[in-house]
């Protein structure tokens, strides 16, 4: 039971460590551009990434295409059908759920 | 003053649809967790810990008996990608460090992602305001499912887990990729340095890793405000 409580204390800790280091360590001065060139790429970056790995990443570290990645695909259909982002959002779940009542 | 305040607003609306899906992530990690901790522990692992996969593997690992500190590496790992995200968000936050410290609390994935404007400008009052409903809502969330778990079916069959990288990809397509060539470039290269590390390293990493496409951005000397070359 304590190995639980020390779990969640260390992991409490660390998170709200790791959550202020950027806003800490870079905010509150004038970036050089060339190094706010970078910064502003990180957004589209680690974006994309949480998409395909969200996506196609399974938590035991294989990729596998399933009833996800086809709701993410449709998703996908519709952002470029231009639909509202709630739509967007529905059709994903909604796609994965109804293959997965059928699988 | 004003413009803050109404940046929080629009932020809390943009916000509840998550605090919907985070509610029912959070009755889930309840279920999940009961077995293992009781009653008491999980929801206030979600009240200070705020972080939903790193819960969800801190967990994993000590009911596989790996030790609280292989749990902690295994959630501070899910968790790192907050560093690169607070790097991202730190130009456009105000105030001294206690301040700034502050609003990085209030970073999870989907606020952190409404509230990019592009060209690696965010709002921060808005951040804080989509956030604020998802954490009743995780720490509620987590209560129901440690005490009423039981009666609610698996939230799987919801098809909650594809709502989020949609969610990301229709910001990623209609907000950050508008930063011209290279945040398209910079968002390709990302995508496949985190898919090509997802089967070699442990979850979480292939995130962090992928901030290294935005090393891109030192190319950029005629690039500010412009679109392409």
């Amino acid at each position: 039971m304590s190995e639980v409580w020390v779990t969640i204390a260390l992991l409490a800790v660390a998170t709200a460590a790791i959550r202020a280091a950027g806003p800490v360590l870079v905010g509150g001065r004038d970036l050089h551009p060339r190094l706010f060139g970078v910064v502003a790429l990180l957004a589209p970056a680690l974006l994309a990434a949480l998409v395909v790995v969200e996506t196609f990443g399974r938590p035991d570290g294989a990729l596998e295409v399933d009833e996800r990645a086809a709701g993410v695909a449709a998703a996908g259909a519709a952002i470029a059908l231009r639909a509202p982002i709630l739509v967007v959002i529905g059709i994903a779940a909604a796609v994965t759920a109804i293959l997965r009542a059928l699988a | 003053m004003n413009g803050r305040g109404h940046s929080l607003r629009t932020g809390v609306r943009a916000g509840l649809p998550f605090a919907v899906a985070a509610g029912l992530l959070a009755i889930s990690f309840g279920v999940l967790a009961r077995p293992l901790m009781g009653t008491v522990a999980p929801i206030v692992m979600s009240a200070v810990v705020f972080a939903g996969s790193s819960q969800f593997a801190a967990t994993a690992v000590l009911a596989a008996g790996g030790g609280p500190v292989a749990a902690v590496l295994a959630g501070v790992l899910l968790n790192a990608r907050y560093g690169p995200m607070g790097v991202a968000l730190a130009p456009s936050l105000e105030g001294g460090p206690m301040r700034r410290a502050a609003h990085g609390q209030a970073m999870i994935d989907a606020s952190w992602a409404m509230a990019s404007l592009g060209g690696g400008r965010f709002n921060p009052s808005f951040m804080v305001g989509a956030t604020l409903p998802s954490y009743p809502a995780w720490v509620g969330g987590t209560a129901i499912g440690v005490f009423a778990g039981e009666l609610i079916g698996d939230p799987d069959g919801l098809g909650l887990d594809a709502m989020f990288p949609a969610f990301f990809l229709a910001l990623l397509a209609g907000g950050e990729l508008r930063g011209g060539r290279r945040a398209i470039a910079a968002a390709c290269v990302g995508a496949a340095i985190a898919l090509a590390l997802v089967p070699v390293v442990p979850p979480g990493v292939p995130i962090i890793a992928a901030s290294v496409a935005a090393l891109l951005g030192l190319t950029a000397d005629r690039e500010v405000g412009a679109e392409g070359r």
